[in-house]
């Protein structure tokens, strides 16, 4: 049987995006694989959530204990392989996620089973299953095929696909815990929220974003200018916060901020899948990079493939002039 | 505190075009420099950080070619002692769980505090090798990690999650770590230690001298095939403004101040 098992993922009280997007691929592909979708949660008080869950229609089995307050990615190792067991699912499915890459590896690995990681889409046809992956920053995909296995593993990216209507009423079955006692090796101690900076740059009109382009910071001057001239303020992709060029609070991306300005300009950012997904909410994009495949195109309204320290000092001539 | 880092070379093609070759399975890459990936540059400057604070030894441990061998020296001139490069085609690098393997390869048997290594290659991007790794070596772990905080025989891991919360586990030593870009800032190489790099050892090794049977981490033994690789079609409805450099610039600020939009 075709069955898939899908890892419902929360945190702090809430269910996370990825959750409502894997019940938009799971059940398509349970019925070309003629098997059933069965939702997963892990964690301590999940009513709420389970109901939620339950609303997509499929069965949901829920792990609920104090043993899984916090995430911790040795218990849900744990409890994943002892219910890969029990269940025998021909998919295991969680987010690429922060969560999904701490232990599905590990849970690979134990469980001699194949994995594919970041995947886009999933397609069964002739009992075989195939993912499409992107390598290269979203460059290049890749069509990877499983071998046939009693069970494979995917990680989904987010933000791949609209959430499905979730208006159905699903059965809720709480299943005992296989893991009885804490572990010693791995404990969760605390989280920590994002640094607040002088800036918010989810409330800003107009962001003028660099990205590895930019080569070094002598050359921020250039971005200051231009965004002065038009009253933008000024954020970076993660290449351009790490390199210390912009401060780590205007990082915009899947580990930033999601920012939905009316126009935001992308300098030397090629648009990896990460920072679009942090900057697509933008009523108007433009773009500037050297890279005529640059995927930052793919959500641009207007585009120039150019060197922008050609481009830019132009245009924030021109601007000034045409705004006197 | 003993400790290996894992590092891999890497082309550099954030503003290139990347092609396909005609096998459909690899990139052209003869056109891009390579070099250490982002993320593992990263985890030598914490690895030396760590040695710095707490003295230590740290073993480069790298799966590449020979041309490689220059930025295996580099992570020795930043404070590296000792390396390991693996040099075997019969490796099915396309699958991180066979590179785990491989890697456990070169550190199992040996004591250790440590395995640092990057959370995410820049090519391939599984970020599953170092938490595979873990597994293979029968130790803790911690993915995508911001800050190393080091107690006696445990280490504090501050993971980056999304939207830039940091979840802080606790982590009993020996573990292994991924290690996020931004924890720290890489130093250039000194030139007394590009010197003093030249010294220390590189062994090189294939799958047979470091005790790995290439049958479990070879394509027959990996349980997925990479059939096709191709370029994702750019659907974009963008209007590409064209002219000189300086031409477009005019363009762009007109159709910005016509259309209200600054």
């Amino acid at each position: 049987m075709g069955n898939i098992l899908v890892l419902a993922e929360h945190r702090q009280g809430a269910l996370r995006d990825i959750s409502y997007e894997m019940m938009a691929i799971a059940p398509g592909l349970a019925q070309d694989m003629g098997g059933e979708v069965t939702v997963l949660l892990i964690g301590s008080g999940m009513d709420e959530l389970a109901k939620k869950m339950a609303a997509f229609g499929s069965k949901v089995l829920v792990v609920d204990d104090p043993l899984f307050e916090d995430f911790n990615a040795d218990k849900y190792q744990k409890v994943l392989s002892a219910l890969i067991d029990d269940l025998k699912p021909a998919v295991v499915m969680t987010g690429h996620t922060a969560q999904g890459v701490d232990f599905i590896p590990a849970l690979a690995v134990e469980k001699n089973l194949p994995l594919v990681a970041e995947v886009v889409s999933l397609e069964y046809a002739d009992g075989t299953l195939k993912a499409t992956r992107q390598l290269y920053s979203g460059k290049v995909n890749a069509t990877v095929a499983f071998k046939p296995a009693d069970t494979y593993l995917v990680t989904i990216r987010e933000g791949v696909v609209e959430p499905p209507d979730a208006s159905a009423d699903g059965a809720v079955e709480k299943v005992e815990s296989p893991l009885k006692d804490d572990l010693p090796y791995r404990s969760f101690v605390e989280y920590i929220e994002a640094e607040v900076g002088d800036v918010d740059i989810t409330q800003s009109d107009i962001l003028v974003a660099v990205g590895r382009g930019l080569k070094e910071d002598k050359n921020l001057p250039l971005i200051e200018e231009l965004a002065k001239a038009i009253k933008a303020d000024i954020a970076g992709s993660r290449a351009a916060t790490d390199a210390g060029w912009i401060p780590h609070d205007r990082q915009v991306g899947t580990s930033g901020k999601s920012v939905k300005p009316k126009l935001y300009i992308a300098m030397g950012i090629s648009g990896a899948f990460q920072h679009v997904a942090g900057m697509k909410g933008a009523k108007t994009v433009v773009a500037i990079n050297k890279d005529p495949e640059a995927p930052i195109f793919t959500v641009a309204d207007y585009a120039i493939v150019d060197d922008m320290f050609k481009v830019v000092p132009k245009l924030t001539e021109k601007l000034k002039e045409l705004k006197g | 505190m003993k400790m290996f880092v894992c590092i891999k070379y890497v082309p550099d093609t954030s503003e290139a075009e990347v092609k396909v070759n005609p096998d459909g399975v690899t990139v052209d890459s003869a056109r891009f420099s390579f070099d250490i990936n982002d993320a593992d540059n990263y985890a030598v400057e914490e690895s030396v950080l760590i040695k710095e604070a707490k003295e230590g030894d740290i073993t480069v441990v790298s799966i590449g070619p020979k041309q490689s061998d220059v930025m295996i020296r580099m992570a020795m001139a930043k404070g590296c002692d000792q390396a390991v490069r693996i040099e075997d085609d019969r490796i099915a690098t396309h699958d991180p769980l066979m590179v785990a393997k491989v890697l456990a390869g070169a550190i199992k048997g040996q004591e250790f505090d440590l395995v640092l290594t990057g959370c995410m290659a820049s090519d391939d991007g599984h970020m599953s090798t170092g938490v595979a790794l873990a597994e293979e070596l029968g130790v803790s772990h911690a993915s995508m990690v911001k800050k190393v905080e080091l107690l006696d025989g445990k280490v504090r891991a501050h993971r980056e999650l999304e939207g830039g919360l940091l979840e802080v586990v606790e982590l009993e030593l020996p573990a292994v770590l991924t290690i996020q870009t931004g924890i720290n800032e890489p130093r250039y190489a000194p030139i007394r230690g590009i010197r003093l790099a030249q010294k220390k050892e590189l062994k090189v090794v294939n799958l047979d001298e470091l005790g790995v049977d290439p049958a479990v981490v070879g394509l027959d033994a990996s349980k997925v095939v990479l059939e096709q690789l191709y370029i994702p079609e750019v659907e974009s409805s963008a209007e590409f403004i064209e002219g000189e450099a300086e031409e477009k610039a005019e363009k762009l600020a007109s159709i910005l101040v016509k259309g209200g939009l600054v």
